[in-house]
């Protein structure tokens, strides 16, 4: 122990190795390129193995992380990432898209002095090497209960649930309303940030498993829930997202060349427009491009939009630099790629030509007054400020609610006032019999892992339910 | 996949019919309703109105006309190939109620959409007069359905090579002039919504038409769809696609509609080299 302290103050955090920012930003591969086998031991040789490890507490799932990076330590690779499994379904995607520096990372007792122990890219390290290196084993399944589940949804939180169920004997079916599984991991997070190579693995394994796949199903609308009980289903996931595209409601919003975040990137990634006119899907190719707002969807959207060729991007926030909630990563790396901050901005409204096409914005620089109720400083407008940004492609990517289209053909589901699902806190229940819910539908707009997090809690719940009762 | 059972060619190739087996959507459908399709793995995601359903063998029916690249591509598709995607039934269902006397006015491919709208409104009772018009009269299509669909057909062609010579809102006009029109229903290329609409508001009778903007999911996720009916924003695909004809701010729909317009005669002209190369 006290050998392996002296090593690890010696030694600085590994760094990742990363395509050079100039070639990058006009091209789709992933950024990041991964840890080498002698990159991530010497990493995980930093880890001080601690007997009360912070790390742990600030991972929503509890992921063993002195265990995993001690089995990385020894060479045992497929030990670890079995380590990993038992709490995390979907490592090489939490391990590229976990805000690791609010979660493990931020807690980790290393980073008290140094930079903190590398954790998400050893997890991303565990999961790539076991997609190229493993044996490909399926862990074992529980006998066939004869219970049919359905799971609503293919993201993050209804992947979890379908591969917890799956392995405890039920049958599991996953009806999804798009034509490709995966949620936000395929139509949202572009490609260059989380390869759909790596999200069509997981579903993969999971169909190996046994776990139906049913895309081009819109429950609410192809059929119902209660449809779905008479077909002999005994228990229900809802895990729909929350896709509803927020506007700002500014004049001049509906020109052509304003797009939500999520039509963007779902032309960008799902319909691999950026292969246009190699693929039928168009996108807009901006020259001077805005994007509103300043999370983890703003900084995709940007980044997007400097790939396809623009000339410049901005990216717009009403307050500053430290209430930015993108990734840590994403913000250094989309200024890296060449995008501007224009923070402490608000756009007042759009401006457009003869032709209904945005030519412009204008917007008010703002300063920091009160914290208001969220402890965040609230901006306030600078009174005579105003001045326009010239662009010709705005995306607006200042968050997003909950879609009513399966939830208002559900009355007997209870909604918050947001139109998010109401559910016990612990088990993720709804109000309608047999029927859970989890992920963004129930928390609004979160993250993956918290999204992976309520599925494992539901999916725990559900099996009892099938074997127990309500 | 979803494979076409029956396809025909109408008005010359330039229209094109697909009857395709999908048993979900074609027991939930209603009129009004429509699907998005998606040809192959590289296709675009093609919102088309349900002109038919039959629940009991299973298939819709979709009449669309070949404007650009992905209707190309979907024109190739013969008898016993798939279209490898189709989502639905989206949208809300039109409203049948029996109100009394009604016109229900086509335009182009519109008469399709209205096709199903029209006999549901004739089945709830109401007296359905259906005005149809065409630039000519080998443009004209379902004549023999929307005359089945409807009490009174009436038929206008541009160059008056067949029927009424004129434009549909003519005729429309004519008969609201006898009175006692208690609904419109307007469907077709958008100028004509706009100009039925422009009347109808004249003579106090409400109206309904149904909206064709760009979409991609077509589930209220991406917002693409938005059109500002009565001042206010709305997502076409789920808050529509019909809507008070009244309300409509046309003009933005229609520069909406060619926000593309560009790129996708280049990808059109592209493949329609690459086809006829072959
Ligand atoms: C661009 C972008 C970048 C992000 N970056 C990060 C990041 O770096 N780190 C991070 O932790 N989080 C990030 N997030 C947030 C994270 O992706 C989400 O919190 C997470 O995906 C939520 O998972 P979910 O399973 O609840 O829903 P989703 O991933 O939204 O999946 C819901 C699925 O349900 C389907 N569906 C919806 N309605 C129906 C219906 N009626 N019938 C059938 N299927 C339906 C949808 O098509 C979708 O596939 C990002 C989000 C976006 C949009
Ligand atoms: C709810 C809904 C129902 C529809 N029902 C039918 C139908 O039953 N039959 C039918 O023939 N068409 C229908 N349409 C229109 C049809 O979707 C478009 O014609 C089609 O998307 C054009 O695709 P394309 O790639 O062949 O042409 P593109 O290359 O995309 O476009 C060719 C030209 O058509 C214009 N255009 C693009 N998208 C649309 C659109 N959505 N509507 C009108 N013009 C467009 C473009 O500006 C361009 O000039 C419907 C549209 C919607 C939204
Ligand atoms: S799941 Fe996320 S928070 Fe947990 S250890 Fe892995 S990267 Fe950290
Ligand atoms: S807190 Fe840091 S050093 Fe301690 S166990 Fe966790 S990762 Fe290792
Ligand atoms: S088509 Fe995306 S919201 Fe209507």
């Amino acid at each position: 122990m006290a050998d392996n302290k002296e090593k690890a103050e010696k030694k600085s955090r590994v760094p990742m190795p990363e395509q050079d920012p100039k070639i990058r930003a006009r091209n789709f591969l992933e950024v990041p390129t991964g840890y080498t086998v002698k990159m991530a031991q010497e990493e995980a040789e930093r880890c001080l193995q601690c007997k009360k490890p912070g790390c742990v507490t600030g991972c929503p799932v509890g992921v063993d992380i002195p265990g995993f990076i001690d089995l990385i330590a020894q060479g045992d690779m497929s030990g670890a990432i079995r380590n990993l499994w038992t709490k995390n379904a979907l490592p090489a995607v939490c391990g590229r898209v976990c805000p690791q520096e609010i979660q493990c990372e931020g807690k980790c007792i290393v980073g008290k002095k140094d930079a903190p122990v590398a954790i998400g890219n050893l997890e991303r390290f565990c999961a790539d090497y076991e997609r190229e290196h493993g044996t490909g084993e399926l862990p074992p399944k529980q006998p066939p209960t004869g219970k049919k589940v359905a799971v609503v949804g293919s993201g993050p939180s209804g992947l979890t649930v379908a591969g917890d169920l799956i392995t405890k004997g039920h049958d599991v079916t996953i009806l999804e309303a798009f034509h490709k599984p995966g949620g936000v991991l395929v139509y949202g997070i572009p490609e260059f940030r989380l390869p759909k190579a790596i999200v069509a693995n997981e579903v993969n394994f999971l169909s190996r498993l046994g776990v139906k796949v049913e895309c081009n199903a819109v429950v609410g609308r192809t059929v119902s829930l209660d449809e779905l009980f008479r077909e002999g289903y005994d228990a229900i996931y809802v895990g729909v997202g929350a896709g509803l595209p927020k506007f700002m409601n500014l004049p001049g919003e509906n020109l052509v060349g304003i797009l939500s975040a999520n039509e963007y990137l779902t032309r960008a990634n799902l319909m691999k427009a950026y292969k246009y006119p190699e693929v039928d899907t168009p996108i807009p190719i901006g020259k001077n491009v805005v994007v509103l707002g300043a999370g983890n969807v703003a900084m995709d959207s940007a980044r997007t939009a400097m790939r396809l060729g623009a000339e410049s991007v901005k990216i717009v926030y009403r307050r500053s630099r430290d209430e930015m909630p993108a990734r840590g990563a994403e913000i250094h790396h989309a200024q890296e790629e060449g995008i501007e901050l224009f923070l402490l901005t608000n756009p007042t409204r759009y401006i457009g030509n003869e032709k209904g096409r945005l030519t412009g914005m204008e917007c008010l620089r703002m300063e920091l007054g009160e914290p208001d109720d969220s402890g965040r400083r609230r901006p306030v407008a600078v009174k005579g400020s105003e001045f326009q940004i010239e662009c010709d492609l705005c995306i607006v990517a200042v968050g997003s609610g909950a879609n009513p289209l399966l939830t208002s053909e559900t009355p007997d589901m209870k909604l918050n006032k947001w139109g998010y699902i109401i559910t016990d806190n612990q088990a993720g229940k709804t109000t309608k019999k047999g029927v859970w819910a989890g992920g963004d539908i129930v928390t609004g707009a979160a993250t993956v892992i918290l999204a992976m997090g309520a599925g494992r809690q539901a999916a725990d719940s559900i099996h009892n339910y099938l074997t127990l009762g309500w | 996949m979803f494979k076409i059972v029956r396809r025909e060619e109408m008005t010359g190739g330039t229209v094109i019919l697909n009857e395709i087996e999908a048993p979900l959507i074609a027991k939930k459908a209603r009129p009004g309703q429509f699907v998005i399709l998606k040809a192959n793995e590289d296709g675009e995601r093609i919102p088309l109105t349900m002109a038919d359903t039959d629940p009991k063998k299973g298939t819709i029916t979709i009449i669309y006309m070949v404007v650009g690249k992905s209707t190309a591509l979907f024109k190739t598709l013969q008898v016993g190939d798939s279209y490898q995607d189709v989502i639905g039934p989206l949208g809300k269902a039109t409203h049948l109620e029996k109100v009394g006397k009604v016109i229900c006015v086509g335009g182009g491919t519109g008469v399709a959409v209205l096709h199903p709208i029209t006999r549901g409104l004739k089945e709830v009772g109401n007296d359905v007069t259906c005005i149809i018009g065409a630039r000519n009269k080998d443009l004209l299509i379902l004549e023999d359905e929307m005359r089945k669909a409807s009490h009174d057909l009436r038929i206008c062609t541009d160059d008056g090579s067949y029927g009424h010579h004129g434009f549909v809102t003519q005729v429309m006009q004519q008969a609201l002039d006898k009175g006692d029109i208690k609904m419109v229903v307007a469907i077709g290329p958008v100028p004509m919504m706009k100009a039925v609409s422009k009347i109808t508001k004249e003579y106090n009778v409400p109206t309904m038409v149904s909206l064709n903007p760009i979409m991609v999911d077509g589930t209220g996720m991406c917002g693409g769809c938005r059109v500002t009916v009565g001042g206010e924003t709305k997502f076409a695909c789920v808050d529509g696609p019909e809507f008070d004809g009244h309300k409509v701010d046309y003009d933005e729909l229609i520069m909406r509609l060619q926000a593309y317009q560009e790129e996708e005669r280049e990808c059109h002209k592209k493949f329609c080299t690459i086809r006829d190369a072959k």
